[in-house]
């Protein structure tokens, strides 16, 4: 295990010329509730971290003596949270703007102040050709600083894990898995490779592709280019004189490292749609969003796709028109949006759950606990937030659970996760406690749903 | 799940599930006015078995176990067939570029849409969901049949011919201008600005995808004879343009004026494709010989124009001249959002009895087999004949009279529509609509914290002076 986690990373350490620290100590959490996740709940369970890594779990298990002992009574240890589609990490500096700059085809006009002269028009994107919006040579791995200020409040809501993407775009780039500690970018890197991001943002009759539609068709043809690419390139090396030499091609080259595409899918219709259009690209893919998917979980289960669900439930917008009565189809979806994380359980769809569109970390638990209120099992709801994360990224082996060898990424609370009244006593990263940071002090005037720390988006 | 989903009664919801796979029961509807559009109007009954017309006259034999209706009093015709629109689609125009052959509708289906409920409700069966008309060459289009229930795949009529849409005059060069997008930003404008632009650009198009055509040819040639090389790169844009070359996909053209018209026949003629239908065609009555010549189609309005410059020349004679021309014609709704003009595309086909006097069955020609001859579907529907596909719509009156409503349709021998069923259920759906709206105003109320104070967060939206 720690080879491999040396081999990933290795490259990004190397490259940044520096050093690793010194390992972590050696720890325990003794008598605790341990929430395994691949196994029973330990009663009375202790977790022995050595060299960042879980060197044993069980109940009753020696600790040596040179071991620093955490006291585990009234504390649950859970696999360290993950946010499975997620910004953290990236910070705003290095997202829209640095992008922007990258991206020199159809970037988006800025906006004109009165009096000022306007830019000159930007030409016209001709079509797939110009590869508009389509930054896949863009990784989270390279935006990543321990820096962001995300960070800090996402370990004080208890999650240890982050799965980040870049999110300019249509093709926005490549995702990351990421610890959300260590010194350096390159500590915090545990897969550069975790899936290319895609949204489905069209541009109107501005730039192409302006509709839904168009959407659909620049990324077949995109995927038609790159396979096209890929043996361009291997005929030219094979024989240089009589092939042609394939013009390079970054928004192809980045294509062609995906592994894993996550595709935009909330509703019934785009969730039907999102799975015949997914099994297309002849790539492992995700569905995120899925607020509907309460009603498409056996097509969800047949089709074998894991779902990346949003927890922002819908609901009626603050300040919404008072005379205006929705569809009934919109009630029904707020109604049920939040009973999906259950009927995906009961179905056995496998998904995960994103901070996407909540204003902090902490509310992230706080919405699933909407779902357990109505029939989410708990135990279902942390694996979620745990294993199923892991497994849906292909990082099981190292992630998601408490187990011998696993990394030692661990969540522990003062109470259980769900109450309300419970609080983030600690989060190991790679063997490396943290502590959350104090919270703010209550403001003189209540005024509820105020973030107690301030997280931008 | 999936009968959560269906808005009919329980018992079709059933049926509805069951659907073509499963043997139907058969059903006989007795002792109605049958208008068959192609073999005359008679006094009798239709038979239905395993989702076709199995027998059309005035005595019929009953299959065992059949479900007899009896429809004495009514009119029966086949299924309405809308040769233009827009409805259960989830985008219209890709609008950015002016050759936009690789999107397809079909991608974008909205089953949800209650559009499909609406036109179902006004007897349309069957319809040619079209992209917009925002460039010269626009998307493919996708044929649907109205069954209201099915996911997106279960509402096509895979036995329809492809197609495309192609766009004339002033939607493709408005973007020509330039400058001023709706959607904000400084625009450089798109080509073409001119109508002889939109002529340059499709013949512009066709000849790349004769090229592309040639260079495949080419690459299989080569192969044949044992050549190793590699193929030409697949092109999304130029192969249905080939398709088109090669006589696999129907053009549907949207024009105005007659200038414009005679422009595309003889660009079409020059590259040796034919225009399956001109649409909307308001000034066809003028060159009805030439599109006769060519072998076009024609789509239209009964008596809509007027709404922009190029729409202003037109009258309600249209149908009827190009009729009588021996032009195959057809009317459309062009709905775009919730249905309208599908709901009632039968009146305005009995419009055209009093502008023009063409027959009854001329007139419902016009939304029946002629736009299933036009959409190359009419094998299957557009008539009530004996081994067509048993979409069928049971009217309690003339159909052509304004005065008839719409009772029962079916598809495919389904029943996906009663209007009976529909008044009935309405009492269950307002109810449960507002027990779902009292429920989430209950929790809201739940979620206000009892510190709140009136204007904070969570309390009713009125209070706040938002009024003022």
């Amino acid at each position: 295990m720690n080879k491999r986690l040396f081999s990933l990373t290795l490259g990004f350490i190397a490259a940044a010329g520096l050093v690793l620290a010194a390992p972590p100590s050696h720890v325990a959490i003794r008598g605790a509730r341990v929430f395994t996740v691949s196994g029973p709940v330990l009663e009375h369970g202790t977790v022995l971290m050595k060299d960042g890594l879980i060197e044993a779990v069980g109940e009753g298990i020696a600790i040596p003596a040179d071991v620093t002992i955490i006291d585990g009574a009234g504390l649950n240890v859970y696999p360290g949270l993950i946010d499975a589609l997620s910004t953290w990490g990236i910070p705003e500096a290095a997202g829209p703007a640095t992008l922007a700059a990258l991206a020199t085809p159809a970037a988006p006009a800025a906006p004109v102040t009165p009096g000022q002269t306007p830019p000159p028009p930007q030409p016209r994107v001709r079509g797939p050709e110009d590869r508009p919006n389509a930054f896949t040579w863009v990784k989270a791995a390279d935006l990543v600083k321990p820096s962001d200020k995300q960070i800090e409040s996402a370990r004080s809501a208890g999650f240890t894990t982050a799965v980040t993407f870049p999110k300019q775009g249509l093709l926005a780039g490549h995702g990351a898995v990421i610890n959300l500690g260590g010194e350096t970018s390159g500590d915090m890197v545990l897969d550069p490779s975790a899936g290319l991001y895609t949204s489905q943002a069209a541009r109107g009759f501005a730039s192409f592709p302006g509709s839904l539609m168009g959407v659909m068709a620049y990324m077949r043809q995109l995927w038609i280019d790159a396979a096209y690419y890929k043996l361009a390139k291997e005929a030219y090396a094979k024989d240089p004189v009589t092939n042609p030499r394939p013009a390079y091609d970054r928004a192809l080259e980045g294509l062609l490292e995906t592994h894993r595409l996550l595709l935009p899918a909330t509703s019934r219709v785009q969730i039907e749609r999102a799975l015949r259009f997914g099994v297309e690209f002849k790539t492992p893919f995700v569905l995120y969003g899925g607020h509907a998917a309460y009603a498409t979980a056996d097509e969800l289960k047949k089709a074998g796709v894991p779902v990346i669900l949003n927890v922002k439930w819908p609901a009626k917008e603050k300040d919404s028109d008072p005379e205006e009565i929705p569809s009934m189809r919109t009630l029904q979806l707020r109604d049920k949006a939040p009973t999906t994380p259950a009927a995906l359980a009961a179905a056995g769809v496998p998904f995960a759950i994103s901070s996407e569109g909540l204003d902090a970390p902490k509310d992230v638990v706080k919405a699933l606990k909407k779902s357990i209120d109505v029939g989410l099992k708990p135990a279902d709801a942390i694996r979620a937030l745990t294993l199923s994360a892991a497994e849906i990224y292909g990082m099981a082996g190292r992630l998601g659970s408490i187990e011998k060898g696993k990394i030692a990424n661990l969540t522990v609370i003062k109470g259980d996760l769900f109450d309300d009244k419970a609080k983030v006593s600690m989060v190991f990263i790679d063997g490396k406690k943290y502590l959350p940071a104090p919270e703010a002090p209550t403001p003189p005037r209540p005024s509820s749903g105020a973030p107690a720390t301030e997280v931008g988006q | 799940m999936k009968a959560a989903r269906i808005l009919l009664t329980a018992a079709v919801a059933c049926v509805a599930l069951c659907g073509m796979a499963c043997a139907q029961q058969a059903i006989v509807l007795q002792n109605a006015t049958i208008h068959t559009v192609t073999n005359g109007t008679l006094k009798g009954s239709v038979v239905i078995q395993n989702g076709l017309i199995t027998e059309v006259g005035a005595q019929v034999l009953t299959p065992a176990g059949a479900k007899v209706i009896d429809a004495s009093g009514k009119h029966i015709i086949p299924g309405i067939i809308d040769c233009h629109t827009h409805i259960a689609l989830d985008s219209i125009n890709e609008g950015s570029v002016s050759v936009s052959s690789m999107v397809a509708m079909r991608d974008v289906i909205n089953p949800e849409s209650v559009a499909i409920y609406h036109d179902l409700a006004g007897g349309t069966t069957t319809v040619n969901a079209l992209h917009g008309s925002a460039n010269a060459i626009g998307g493919l289009n996708v044929v649907l049949k109205m069954r209201w229930g099915k996911d997106a795949d279960g509402l096509v009529m895979k036995e329809a011919k492809p197609g495309i849409k192609f766009a004339l005059g002033e939607n493709p060069k408005r973007q020509g201008q330039g400058g001023q997008s709706p959607f904000g930003g400084n625009l450089a404008p798109r080509y073409p600005g001119t109508r002889m632009g939109v002529e340059d650009v499709i013949r512009e198009a066709f000849t790349e995808a004769k090229q592309y055509q040639a260079a495949w040819k080419d690459y299989e040639a080569r192969r044949a004879k044992g050549e190793s090389l590699l193929a030409p790169r697949k092109d999304l844009k130029l192969e249905p343009l080939v398709e088109v070359l090669e006589g696999k996909r129907l053009v549907h053209a949207h024009c105005y004026r007659a200038d414009e018209i005679l422009m595309l026949l003889r660009v079409a003629d020059e590259f040796g494709f034919k225009i399956a239908t001109l649409q909307h065609v308001l000034e066809g009555y003028k060159v009805a010989n030439e599109i006769k010549a060519h072998g076009a189609g024609a789509s239209t309005f009964s008596d809509w124009w007027g709404y922009k410059i190029e729409a202003y020349d037109a009258i309600p004679y249209n149908a009827a001249v190009l009729t009588r021309k021996g032009v195959l014609t057809s009317l459309n709704s062009d709905d775009v959002g919730n249905g309208d003009l599908s709901t009632r595309l039968n009146t305005e086909a009995g419009k055209t009895m009093k502008y023009g006097g063409l027959s009854e069955d001329e007139a419902l020609a016009l939304i029946t087999i002629n736009p299933a001859k036009q959409l190359g579907i009419d094998r299957y529907v557009g008539s009530i004949e004996a081994g067509k596909q048993a979409d069928l719509v049971i009217y309690d009156k003339d159909p052509l009279s304004m005065y008839s409503k719409v009772e029962r349709v079916f598809i495919d021998g389904i029943q996906y529509f009663d209007r009976e069923a529909d008044v009935a259920a309405r009492a269950r759906k307002d109810a449960e609509k507002k027990g779902l709206l009292e429920k989430e105003k209950a929790t809201e109320k739940a979620n206000e914290k009892p510190g709140d104070k009136p204007g904070g967060k969570g309390t009713a939206p009125r209070t706040g002076g938002r009024d003022e």
